[in-house]
């Protein structure tokens, strides 16, 4: 068992009791809630006749099915329309703080938590999504819940739950030109695998960990369910409270600031930390990763060869024939030179300001290849107005990037933005699933936003680093 | 639905008749495709199960064990590993309920599916590779062969064979116990929320 780690101390003093299942009850300091997983938790109480519990502890958003481009209400999608309308009732009558787009503060419910500074270290954040994970980059306890668990945090806030393992994930050394921190979320889901993580929550450390700035420490932890791990975290330092400071929440109330850095600085793991187990990655090592497959552990090097399925291990075998069946690669083969139909700049991983600001880098003075249908979506609507006053979306749109409102957008597809057909999508976002980004027959690539950007231009899967950056913002 | 209020039922054992779900790493996507979920309650899920493994684009059915006659009233599903992992629509493990299962067996779970599935009263409980291989093929040649999995005891009965499965040990109590519906159960340590609450620096600093 783990002793004095990160999540040692903030499981313990969130808990309330330990139930008679075994498990223990949580108390929860942020539930954030958005229009799919949400309705039925809603109705669930309805039916029982129980109120929200704490709806200042509660905030929505509008994410998964918001249209990107014409968002004049009513949607053109009823079914989204329908979705938005329950959402909006439901928030007023629980009196739940809801940041709709006329709000200007909507976005993905995981670029929003953060912005608002309402994601501090030390808190228990859950969310009925998978990559509730990202909050951990900022030190908190994170993780995604069925709509069966939004209706016990609803009527508690509190949640029942088994505590699990740590896994401490060591990432050493400095990444080199071009690699960014989704290339070492990538590469610790190849080695540790999809299932890797069950039973364990990841705390990422090391070198290559403290030197990202908290963009890039979010999509690290964003990743970790991939890899199995419901939750992940990095221990909170000077790079997070510097970030938080400049909320608007604490620039408003500094005071708390000071209060509650002391809290902060406590929940850290110990130097002498005890782990359940401990896994080192060399980031030196590492090039710019991309998927082959059809799963997040299916990553290589941009160089490597694509690996024959018999050579992997025995149950990854049929996973990987089926994979590479799909996506019609080869084994041997490389992916530099796989052609793209669409390039997708957005979701919960990649699509924060940092993130946009390196595409726009590769993209300026370029165009965008003939036949590749290319767009950004930016995680939030603080995002895009700050990327619109920096000049970002001026130069997406000079080299012909569509540039969105915020949303999900086609990193799932539920939305109007969906690969048609056989199409390959270049993607930043986080999962490579058949039919994920809405046609079955689809084909995703994963990877980081400026990899992204340089397949828009090329029109194929390239080396971002035989392409020249010019100085943007 | 988990609409009870009261009586919660022990889920102690399921019995039935199975169908063999094959694969490593099935996805919530593949279970129940997003473009199905704009909707606002979960009834009505059970026919989308596994859609597009099921159906082509102009809808006839693909070679699917949901398509087949012989595993139509079958409620125990025969997974293998890393099942439902991805997403954590309960979505997932609502529409199989709705198709008809009542409980899982596979060679292993990611989290975030066997709690939604826990939450509905439906065990997910796992065994080895190869002893899933076997019950996988057992469940081929006898669609109508009778199984049953016991929580309590951790074990599946199937064609005169007993083997040994493991069920997480939160899980069985809950199961067993009929607390698997956690709302009421936690509601009622109020105070001791309100006590937890009040210790949190960041609660206290609140407006």
């Amino acid at each position: 068992m783990s002793k004095g780690t990160l999540y040692d101390k903030v499981w313990d003093r969130h808990k309330v009791t330990t139930l008679p299942n075994g498990q223990d009850q949580l108390f929860v300091g942020l539930h954030l809630i958005h229009e799919v997983t949400s309705p039925q938790a809603f109705g669930m109480l309805r039916e029982r006749d129980i109120e929200v519990a704490r709806p200042d502890l509660t905030l929505a958003t509008v994410d998964h099915i918001v249209p990107t481009a014409d968002q004049s209400r009513p949607y053109g999608d009823d079914a989204a329309e329908n979705m938005m309308s329950e959402l909006e009732e439901n928030v007023r009558d629980a009196g739940i703080e809801f940041l709709d787009p006329t709000s200007g503060e909507q976005g993905i419910v995981h670029v929003v938590g953060p912005e608002q500074g309402l994601t501090q270290p030390g808190k228990t954040i859950v969310c009925g999504d998978s990559h509730t994970s990202t909050h951990g980059a900022f030190g908190a306890l994170a993780f995604g819940i069925g709509t069966s668990q939004i209706r016990d945090v609803l009527a508690t806030q509190t949640i029942a739950m088994e505590k699990q393992k740590v896994r401490k994930i060591q990432v050493d050394g400095e990444l080199g030109e071009g690699v960014e921190a989704k290339d070492i979320i990538l590469e610790i889901i190849r080695r540790l695998g999809t299932e890797g993580g069950v039973g364990y929550v990841y705390e990422y450390a090391g070198e290559a960990i403290e030197t990202l700035d908290m963009e890039g420490r979010m999509s690290i932890c964003n990743m970790s369910i991939e890899g199995g791990a419901r939750a992940g975290y990095v221990n909170p330092d000077e790079t997070t409270f510097e970030w938080l400071e400049e909320t608007d929440y604490f620039q408003e109330h500094p005071e708390k600031f000071d209060e509650l850095k002391p809290y902060w600085e406590s929940i850290s793991s110990d130097a002498d930390a005890e782990y359940d187990d401990v896994v080192r990655i060399d980031a030196s090592e590492l090039d710019p990763v991309v998927t082959w497959g059809t799963t997040p552990g299916q990553g290589i090097g941009i160089h490597d060869p694509i690996p024959a399925p018999e050579d992997l291990a025995d149950d990854k075998v049929d996973t990987a024939r089926r994979a590479q069946e799909h996506m019609r690669v080869e084994p041997g083969e490389t992916m530099a030179g796989y052609d793209i139909d669409v390039a997708f700049l957005g979701s919960c991983t990649n699509a924060r300001l940092p993130d946009l600001r390196r595409a726009a880098r590769i993209v300026k003075g370029r165009q965008v290849a003939d036949d590749v249908r290319a767009f950004v979506v930016p995680g939030s609507q603080r995002v895009q107005r700050q990327a619109e006053e920096e000049g970002l979306k001026d130069i997406f749109e000079a080299a012909g990037f569509d540039w969105r409102n915020a949303g999900c957008s086609m990193c799932l597809g539920m939305n109007e933005d969906q690969l048609e057909g056989d199409e390959a999508c270049a993607s930043s976002s986080n999962r490579n699933f058949v039919g994920r980004q809405g046609s079955k027959d689809g084909r995703t690539v994963l990877m980081n936003p400026r990899m992204v950007a340089a397949a828009a231009i090329t029109g194929e899967v390239s080396d971002v680093r035989d392409l020249e950056e010019v100085q943007v913002a | 639905m988990t609409d009870a209020t009261e009586d919660i039922p022990s889920v102690d054992y399921v019995e039935g008749t199975a169908i063999p779900i094959r694969g490593n790493d099935i996805d919530t996507d593949q279970i129940i495709p997003a473009r199905f979920m704009k909707v606002v309650t979960f009834d009505g899920l059970g026919q989308f199960s596994f859609f597009d493994l099921r159906f082509d684009d102009d809808d006839n059915e693909k070679d699917h064990p949901m398509n087949e006659e012989r595993f139509q009233d079958a409620n125990v599903m025969v997974v293998n590993n890393n099942f439902g992992c991805g997403s954590s629509r309960e979505h997932a493990p609502q529409a199989l309920m709705r198709w008809g299962i009542d409980a899982i067996i596979g060679e292993g779970f990611a989290e975030i599916f066997a709690g939604n599935c826990l939450a509905l009263g439906i065990p997910t409980v796992t065994a080895d590779h190869e002893t899933i291989n076997a019950l996988q093929q057992w469940v081929d040649d006898n669609p109508d062969g009778e199984i049953e999995v016991d929580v309590r005891a951790e074990t599946v009965t199937y064609g005169g064979n007993e083997i040994n499965v493991s069920v997480d040990r939160a899980q069985r109590e809950a199961l067993v116990e009929g607390n698997w519906d956690t709302t009421a159960l936690m509601k009622a340590n109020q105070n001791a929320i309100n006590e937890t609450a009040d210790s949190l620096p960041y609660l206290e600093s609140a407006d």
